[in-house]
Order: C-alpha cells, then sequence, then structure tokens
C-alpha cells in the first residue's frame, strides 16, 4: 500500500493543506504514520490502543468528503493521538489504570468532538501515568512508555505517550492533560512543544479528572503554529463544562510571527537558582533563551515571585485533595473493574485496592488526609491560602512585564526506575509548571537546544490568562531561533 | 520531634478511602506520606491570616443551563459496562449499616 | 394537654430537616427527566450515572425554586458555594453528594405556625439526590438482606433541604410545622410536595433536657420518618429512649437512628468505627451562585400569598379567631369564603357551610349563588334543612338557589301561617299541651314533629319552637 513516510517537516497544517488539496489522500498519511507505529510502536510503547481499523475508516470517509467537493476543518485528514484520558465513544478508555482496563465510555469527550470536526483522525489512546499521576509515565498499568531519544530514558509525563508518540513520528499532533506539568513537562523532556492553556479555555467535558481545579487538556505538535492550530480546534466556550471560559479568545494565529520588539519579559529568578534542584544546564538555556528574545527588541529582567518557593507543598495537598474526591467513584458497582467480597464495604476495598497503583493510593490517602476533620485547616485551608498568595505575585508581576520565562523541568530525561523508590525526588520534576496551575494561567514548552546527555531540554514561557496569542509569539520567536 | 503521620492515621485514611494495605505497604506509605507532608511543613508554617483562600483559579460566577430535557442513555449501553446487573439494575453484595 | 406523653419535668427538644423534591423538568445537573416512577435506569446520563469525564452544570430553575422557597420562609438569600460531601453508598454514583456546606444560599429565616409560633429556619440549601436502593433477600429490610439493587432516576434530582433551629417543642407543633412548610411549598408550585411518595422527607432531631435547662443535650437524628403520624411516633419513642437512659444515669450517644414503622422504634444506622468524616470541601467542578438585588426583588414581587398570610386576611375579613378560619386556608378554600362573603353573606355563617357541609369542594357552586342562598335563609325564606338540600344541588349542577327553590317548591312556611297550625293542633290535644306546659320536654318533639308532619318538612324548627314557647307565657 502507498504510503508516505513522516518527518519532521510533516506539520498538521502542511497535511491539512495537502489533503485538502487533494495533493494526498488522507488514507496515504494515515498509512505513513501507521507504518512507523508498526516498525517502533513495541519499542516505545505509546500507545495504550491502536485504532488501526478505526483511522483507515475515518480517513476514507475523508478522501470521499474531499473528493465530493468538501471543505473540511483545519486538521483535515490530519492523524492525532489522544492521551488514554479522554473519553471516546464506544472505545476503551482506561487513564492508565486496571480499575478501567475494559471501560468503554458510551460519549466523546468534547475535545474529542471537536477534533473530529475539524476533520482529524484519532489514530489510537496513549499511554501515560495511572490517572495522570506521575512525572515519568512509570505509573501505567500497562508498562512504561519510553522516550524516543533514548529508550533507556523516561519519556516525562503524565502525558508520555502523547508527547512521545510525537517525538517517534507515529502523530504529527497529539492530546495530554496537565495538572502540574503532565503536558509541559514530557514535552519538555521528548523534545516538542506542548502547552497547557488557560483553566477553563478548554472544555474539560469527557476528561477523566484528576484535580478538577487543576486540569487542562492541551496540545503537543513539532511547531508552536501546530499547537496553536489545534488548541484554536478544541479550544472555546462548552455549556457542558461550567468551569469554561464564554468570551472569545483573540486569533493565536494572525500575530504569530510578529515578533517580539518592545515585549517586556520577565526570568522567575526562583526558578532560575533560588529553588534548589534545577540543573545548571537547563538554567543557561533559559538564559539563552532569554538573550534570544532581548536580541529579537523584548525587554529582559528577573523577576520574583515569592510564593513559588510554596507551590510545591501547596500543590501536592490541593490536586491530591482533590483526586481523593473525583477517584471515589471508581467503587465497583457501575463500571471499570469489580473484585468480589461478602459485603459491599469488602467488595469496594477489594476492587480499589486491586484496581489502583501504588501513586494514586497514595495521592488518595495523601488527599484524603488533607481534607480530614481535624487537618483540614492545616493543610487543605492553608495551601488555598498560597495558591491566593501565588496569584497575587503574578497580577503584581503582569501588572509590568507581559510575560514570563522559565525552565519548563528541572532536568533533561531521567533514566527509567531512577525516581522511582522515593516519591519527593519524582514530586520536585513539576516545581517550574505547577505555578502556572494553581493560577489557571496558560504556559508553553519549547525545545531550545540540548544538554550535555543529547537529550531535549524545553523553556517555558508563561502568559497571563487569556493572553495565549501572546505566549504563542514569544513561543514562536524562540522556536525560529532554536532552527 | 514527632513523625507528620502515624502508622494508626495512614489505616485510618486508608479505610476512609477503601482501600486495605498490608502490614510492608503500611510502614511504607507512612513513611512516604511522612516525607510529603515534611516538606509541606513549610506550608503548615506559613502565617496566613487574612488571606482569602482560593479553591479555583477563574473568578465565575453564576453558570446555569435551561431546565430542558437532553438525550439520556440507552439502558441497555450502560448495564452493559457494569460488573454486575439484575432485573434493570446495579446489583451490590450486602450492605452491612444504613445510609449515612 | 399531658406534656408530649413525657413525664412533667422533661422537656421535648426537635429540629426537623425537611429534604424536598423540586419539581423541575429535569435533574440538577444534568437535562435528564426529573419523574417518579419511570423504569430502573432510564432516565440517566453520563453525569447523573457519575461517568468518568462527565461534569455537573446547574438548572436555573432549581435555583430559582431554592431562593423562592428562601423568600418564602424568610430567608437571607445569599452568594452560595456548592461542595462535596464525601462518603461512600452505591446509590451515590459519584460517592460524594454535591450539596451545600458552609455557604448555602438561604440562612436565618422562619416559619410561622398557624398558633402564632415562629420557628426560626437556619437554612435552606440546594443539593441532589440520591438513586433509590431495593434489598433483595427474606427480609426485604437492609439488614438480612443478600444483596441490593441500585436504580440512578432518582439520582440527581434537585432537593432543598430545610433546616429548622432546634424550637420545635411539641409533637403537634412538629406535625404542624410540616404542614405548614407543605402548605408553603404548593403554593409556590415548586413541589408536588408528597410525602408518602417521598417528596418530601422529614428527619427529626430529637434531644430532651429538664425543664429550666438551657443548654440542649445530646440529640439523635432519626431518618426514615414516612408520614406525619409516623413522625409523631418517632419523636416520642425517641425522646423516652432518651429520658429512660438520663434516669437510669446514662446517657445517649448523638448518631442518626432509623425509624422502623413496624417495630414502633429506632435503631442505630451504622457502627461506631464508621463515625462520619465526610470531607466537605468546595465544587471544583461548578462556580459560585451570586443573586443580584434585582434577581430577589423580581422573586419577592412573584411570590404567592402564603397561609400565614391568607389565614391573617381570612381571620380580619370574617372577624374571627385565625384558628376558626385556619381549616378554610388549609383546604385552599379561602378566596371562595372571601369572594362569598363580598357577594353579601355573612361572614360566621360561610365559615361554617365551608367548615361542615364543602369539604369536599364547591362543584357547579358560584358565589353569589352561595350567598343568595345564605342570605334566603336568614331571612326565614328557606329553613335550614332546605337549605342545605338546595346547597346539595347547586353544587351538583349549578344555578341560583331562587331557580331551585322554586322548582322543588322549597318554601319555607311563612310566620302567620305556622302560628295558625300550631294554635289549632294545640286545641285538638289539650293533654299533651298541658304536659308540655308542665315542663315535659319530650312532647316539645311531639309538636314539632305533627307541624313538620302536616307541611311536609316545609316548615322551620326553630320558628315552631319559638312559637310554642310563646304559647306557654302567654
Ligand atoms: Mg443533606
Ligand atoms: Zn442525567
Amino acid at each position: 500500500m502507498n504510503s508516505i513516510v513522516p518527518d519532521s517537516s510533516f506539520t498538521a497544517r502542511s497535511i491539512a493543506e495537502n489533503v485538502q488539496s487533494g495533493e494526498w489522500s488522507a488514507v496515504e498519511v494515515l498509512e505513513g504514520y501507521l507504518s512507523q507505529i508498526t516498525q517502533h510502536e513495541s519499542e516505545i510503547n505509546a500507545f495504550n490502543t491502536v485504532l488501526e481499523e478505526e483511522a483507515r475508516a475515518t480517513a476514507r470517509e475523508t478522501d470521499k468528503d474531499i473528493a465530493a467537493g468538501k471543505t473540511l476543518g483545519p486538521l483535515a485528514g490530519v492523524p492525532v493521538a489522544l492521551k488514554d484520558n479522554l473519553c471516546t465513544n464506544g472505545i476503551r478508555t482506561t487513564a492508565g489504570s486496571r480499575i478501567l482496563e475494559n471501560w468503554k465510555p458510551p460519549y466523546d469527550a468534547t475535545v474529542v468532538q471537536r477534533l473530529s470536526a475539524a476533520g482529524a483522525t484519532v489514530i489510537g489512546k496513549t499511554n501515560m501515568d495511572e490517572f495522570a499521576m506521575g512525572s515519568s509515565t512509570e505509573n501505567s498499568a500497562f508498562g512504561p512508555t519510553r522516550n524516543p531519544h533514548d529508550l533507556s530514558c523516561v519519556p516525562g509525563g503524565s502525558s508520555g505517550g502523547s508527547a512521545a508518540a510525537v517525538a517517534a513520528g507515529f502523530a504529527p499532533i497529539s492530546i495530554g492533560s496537565d495538572t502540574g506539568g503532565s503536558i509541559r513537562q514530557p514535552a519538555s523532556l521528548c523534545g516538542v512543544v506542548g502547552v497547557k492553556p488557560t483553566y477553563g479555555s478548554v472544555s474539560r467535558f469527557g476528561l477523566l479528572a484528576f484535580a478538577s481545579s487543576l486540569d487542562q487538556i492541551g496540545p503537543f505538535a513539532n511547531t508552536v503554529r501546530d499547537a496553536a492550530i489545534v488548541h484554536e480546534v478544541i479550544g472555546g466556550h462548552d455549556p457542558k463544562d461550567s468551569t469554561s471560559i464564554s468570551e472569545p479568545f483573540p486569533s493565536f494565529l494572525d500575530d504569530l510571527e510578529r515578533g517580539v520588539e518592545g515585549l517586556k519579559v520577565g526570568i522567575i529568578s526562583e526558578l532560575m537558582g533560588g529553588i534548589d534542584g534545577i540543573s545548571p544546564e537547563v538554567i543557561q538555556k533559559t538564559r539563552e533563551a532569554a538573550s534570544v528574545l532581548s536580541e529579537n527588541g523584548a525587554l529582559i529582567e528577573e523577576v520574583s515571585i515569592p510564593a513559588s518557593l510554596y507551590c510545591l507543598s501547596a500543590y501536592y495537598l490541593i490536586a491530591p485533595a482533590e483526586a481523593s474526591s473525583n477517584l471515589s467513584r471508581y467503587d465497583g458497582v457501575r463500571y471499570g473493574l469489580r473484585v468480589s467480597g461478602e459485603t459491599l464495604a469488602e467488595m469496594n476495598i477489594n476492587t480499589r485496592t486491586e484496581g489502583f497503583g501504588d501513586e494514586v493510593k497514595r495521592r488518595i490517602m495523601l488527599g484524603t488526609y488533607a481534607l480530614s476533620a481535624g487537618y483540614f485547616d492545616a493543610y487543605y485551608g492553608k495551601a488555598l491560602k498560597v495558591r491566593r498568595l501565588l496569584a497575587e505575585n503574578f497580577d503584581e508581576v503582569y501588572s509590568k512585564y507581559d510575560v514570563l520565562l522559565s525552565p519548563t523541568s528541572p532536568c533533561t530525561a531521567f533514566k527509567l526506575g531512577e525516581r522511582t523508590a522515593d516519591p519527593m525526588t519524582m514530586y520536585v520534576n513539576d516545581v517550574c509548571t505547577i505555578p502556572s496551575n494553581l493560577v489557571g494561567h496558560p504556559a508553553i514548552s519549547v525545545p531550545f537546544g540540548s544538554g550535555n546527555d543529547g537529550m531535549p531540554i524545553g523553556v517555558q514561557v508563561l502568559a497571563p490568562p487569556m493572553q495565549e496569542a501572546l505566549m504563542y509569539r514569544v513561543a514562536s520567536t524562540l522556536e525560529s531561533a532554536e532552527k | 520531634m514527632t513523625e507528620p503521620i502515624s502508622e494508626k492515621e495512614v489505616s485510618h485514611v486508608a479505610h476512609l478511602a477503601r482501600l486495605r494495605l498490608s502490614h510492608e505497604e503500611l510502614q511504607l506509605f507512612t513513611k512516604q506520606l511522612g516525607a510529603v507532608l515534611e516538606h509541606a511543613k513549610d506550608v503548615e508554617a506559613l502565617q496566613l491570616d487574612g488571606v482569602e483562600p482560593m479553591s479555583h483559579p477563574l473568578p465565575m460566577e453564576n453558570v446555569t443551563r435551561k431546565d430542558e430535557v437532553h438525550k439520556m442513555l440507552d439502558r441497555d449501553e450502560i448495564l452493559d459496562q457494569a460488573p454486575v446487573t439484575e432485573d434493570g439494575r446495579f446489583q451490590v453484595p450486602q450492605i452491612l449499616g444504613e445510609q449515612p | 394537654m399531658t406534656n408530649n406523653g413525657l413525664k412533667d419535668d422533661w422537656e421535648l427538644i426537635v429540629g426537623l430537616e425537611v429534604h424536598v423534591e423540586l419539581g423541575t423538568r429535569t435533574k440538577l445537573f444534568c437535562g435528564c427527566v426529573n419523574q417518579f416512577g419511570d423504569e430502573p435506569n432510564t432516565n440517566v446520563c453520563p453525569v447523573c450515572l457519575g461517568l468518568p469525564g462527565s461534569l455537573p452544570v446547574v438548572n436555573e430553575k432549581a435555583v430559582t425554586y431554592a431562593m423562592q422557597i428562601g423568600r418564602a420562609l424568610n430567608c437571607s438569600v445569599n452568594r452560595s458555594v456548592f461542595a462535596r460531601k464525601n462518603y461512600f453508598y452505591p446509590d451515590m454514583p459519584k460517592d460524594y453528594q454535591i450539596s451545600q456546606y458552609d455557604q448555602p444560599t438561604n440562612t436565618d429565616g422562619y416559619l410561622e405556625l398557624p398558633s402564632g409560633v415562629k420557628i426560626g429556619i437556619e437554612r435552606a440549601h440546594i443539593e441532589e439526590d440520591t438513586g433509590k436502593t431495593v434489598h433483595v433477600g427474606s427480609s426485604g429490610r437492609i439488614s438480612g438482606s443478600d444483596y441490593s439493587l441500585v436504580d440512578y432516576n432518582r439520582a440527581g434530582v434537585p432537593l432543598i433541604e430545610i433546616v429548622s433551629n432546634p424550637e420545635i417543642r411539641t409533637i403537634e407543633q412538629a406535625k404542624e410545622y410540616v404542614e405548614e412548610l407543605r402548605g408553603i411549598l404548593l403554593a409556590l408550585k415548586v413541589s408536588d410536595a408528597k410525602m408518602e411518595e417521598g417528596s418530601i422527607r422529614v428527619d427529626a432531631n430529637v434531644s430532651v433536657r429538664k425543664a429550666g435547662e438551657d443548654e440542649l443535650r445530646t440529640r439523635c437524628e432519626i431518618k426514615n420518618v414516612n408520614s406525619l403520624r409516623s413522625l409523631g411516633r418517632a419523636i416520642e419513642y425517641e425522646a423516652k429512649r432518651h429520658i429512660d437512659l438520663y434516669e437510669n444515669g446514662e446517657s445517649p450517644s448523638q448518631e442518626t437512628r432509623h425509624w422502623d414503622e413496624g417495630d414502633g422504634r429506632t435503631r442505630p444506622g451504622r457502627s461506631k468505627e464508621d463515625a462520619e468524616d465526610y470531607r466537605y470541601f468546595q465544587e471544583p467542578d461548578l462556580v459560585p451562585l451570586n443573586p443580584n438585588s434585582q434577581m430577589i426583588e423580581i422573586i419577592d414581587e412573584e411570590l404567592p400569598s402564603f397561609p400565614s398570610e391568607r389565614r391573617k386576611q381570612l381571620a380580619a375579613l370574617t372577624e374571627m379567631e385565625i384558628i376558626e378560619v385556619a381549616l378554610i386556608v388549609e383546604r385552599g378554600h379561602d378566596d371562595f369564603a372571601s369572594a362569598t362573603i363580598h357577594a353579601g353573606a355573612t361572614p360566621q355563617t360561610v365559615i361554617k357551610y365551608l367548615t361542615n357541609n364543602l369539604s369536599d369542594g364547591f362543584g357547579e357552586l358560584s358565589p353569589t349563588a352561595f350567598a343568595a342562598l345564605i342570605q334566603m335563609e336568614e331571612q326565614a325564606e328557606l329553613t335550614s334543612t332546605q337549605a342545605k338540600k338546595i346547597l346539595g344541588k347547586l353544587v351538583e349542577q349549578g344555578g341560583t338557589p331562587k331557580e331551585i327553590a322554586d322548582q322543588s317548591g322549597l318554601k319555607a312556611i311563612d310566620t302567620d301561617e305556622l302560628e295558625n297550625l300550631v294554635d289549632q293542633l294545640i286545641a285538638s290535644h289539650p293533654e299533651e299541651w298541658k304536659r308540655f306546659c308542665g315542663g315535659e320536654k319530650k312532647v316539645q318533639g311531639f309538636f314539632v314533629g305533627e307541624i313538620m308532619k302536616s307541611t311536609r318538612g316545609q316548615a322551620d324548627g326553630k320558628v315552631i319552637n319559638q312559637i310554642l314557647n310563646e304559647r306557654t307565657t302567654n
């Protein structure tokens, strides 16, 4: 069968243009990616489910529509890989958990509907840390995903499968979810672009919740423009999500190449050595990125976000607290795994004990503890106050600066198994990405060179809420310099 | 110095969360949760009187929908996903104790 | 009256928590039909089944109803926040209930009973209902059942939980409180308010204390009370249980207990190790409700008049006591009473007829016909027996009392004619007359009966008696 072997010059944008014009067929494009999957998936394990036949059927439909003269959306014929915590009607959705191993939702997530409406072809469901809890994709019930740049390394997490899928050429774009850095950190480790949108800009309807006040769905792509295109497709108001922003966003694409002349960019000093554990080469790369912006006419200054010192602690109270409640519904009654027991309580306990992995159990217990009588004020209550301080810090800085710059991940991809023994060493991976989740602001990770180990390094651009257009503009400038 | 969380507390929390821990797991989780809570002591120690808690990133209010009927699910489809059903209902083992 | 059946030195303290199912078309957080009695698990969707990934969106009608109830109960309507109440139970699809906790929609109101007593309302908040569990096995009850089956049609139905202060002091007041609340809900048209179908569910917080004590003692929450009668029985049982414990030197422990109608007793709900820790926190999937003053003004303007107000109005119009007209208001017959009074009828007579003769409704009877009938009777054109006969026909077929009286030849015999008849009867029965004059009351029946016989019931018994009495004194 004819196929077009994908390479990194293949963008979602070029595919959609060529498919729409009839230059390429959607089936040919799909076969190219499928053969890439066939060749390398066994080493990488990016997918929990590859939807070969379903995707072929969709691609054939796309080609039929094009032949019939229809104008399809901005993702016509573009294969997309979905994180396995996004509901797909009739298609297994596991969240990387044994407890949902065979669950088939009776509905599509809003983002899935929007991707389909834009002409995209869903190629598979990607591997992830169980219920998005992790930073390495080692906490999946279905085995770890490996980093395409070095198979002995992790891809980051929790959206490691989606990041690896794009990095390995399994799909030109993919979708992840980001609660404390779960898109940006694996994007950084896999050398791709990853975006956490403004909280409320992409509907969470159909996203299996981890921590509802922090979760946002966002894109992975090879280019900033592709990420912006996908963001525009999946974003926008959704009446099914009460936390969805109803005001329209300005176009992310119009000013993408306008440059950074005259912009004021702050570098977050706490994340540039102020907090321990961020590697010097990552800090160095971030400084180089700042220089690029400066050379392009931006004003660069160090700024302070004092509350960022407490973000890790606040996050590891708030996220588990919400998670402990969100994950109560996996009780063996209505769907998913049931491990039988004499009584209801025994059945609940057997099911949850066998169905959940250790990291999920740890966070459920941590969150239950933080919310329980006698500890609420000391832990959860205080964490919510830190969140307020952090928001005030950002407001103040954004009254003087347009965007902020920081590392994405404190280090390059680490080895599989290296950090699984001690949860705290894993948690510190999120230190640079957590602040944006706590306050609901958008942030992007853009590949920016590599470390001494040859592994990719990403830098993070943070922007005020709903200022994605500005964020993409700055990211685009960094991307051009890197190439 | 006192441990941030005791084995007894972890065991209580596991019960609240409907989880069972082996003796080894109880020891390990107590140590690991202790380490996280130890780290969280920086927050516990902060003087935050008068700071308004922030539960949610968006200052939104009054999001509602109209009282209109939407499409409902097909019963067979949902029961098909259930572990055990009987008579169009979801079956659960014997319940000890009334609803709280 | 006895002290609620309690020993004299003990005082009963009751607070009620009433759950009201709202009569919206759809559920609280999804567009599934809110309907009682459908096939199990047919009115469900990802949201009310708590499927992974689903999200709640608040029904605006439920919010309006909640605020109407709040205003009707004289509450202040506040900015409110939804919270999650976490506990595992299979009829709760998410294993948490979306409710309101520290920031409920309505707070600090009161409900006025017909007796004039005001019972404080602590709060009236919005929450979702659970599904329904049936227990399969020999007993049909939860204890001793082999397994249970769950239907989620009711899961997510909007509820308002109305919590009173512990200010109810008698079983009678507790029943009145529920009756009064029903009247308000029906007037608002926000619920069908049927206790038997479970659209009103009452939990009673019961404690007792020695007369004169200020502090409240330990209370128990009694659930599973399905009628006003069982409410009274359950409160009485529980209060006596507390008193017995205290008098034996023990005390009750604070717990939830379930009323067993068959055995006529309460039992503890669950074991102590399962002590409740609901881990409430703000529901992150929803945003706060914050009604502006304009919304509340509109609600206030559109409120119907409530039983307490209507009782006062009717009492003023009739110049009767509130308690004498309460039944008419409870039956919703007060508008009809007013219209009849305004058409010229004597208020007390109207109330008397409505209370005794028209409890089942008015049929074809119009207020003007009713007023005309009362006037005819009062002007002695009709005897009271005739008037009642005509009233029955008016209810059945409508028309005016005049028409019916003419058609059926119903007319009270006038007094002159009656006097003649009485005099003739006295003359022809001198023996009986002597006994009557001698004070033998039972012969009175003979005279009245004879006159009634000869007039075929067209005479007014009262008038006959009057004439007889006049004749003795002459
Ligand atoms: Mg309640
Ligand atoms: Zn529903």
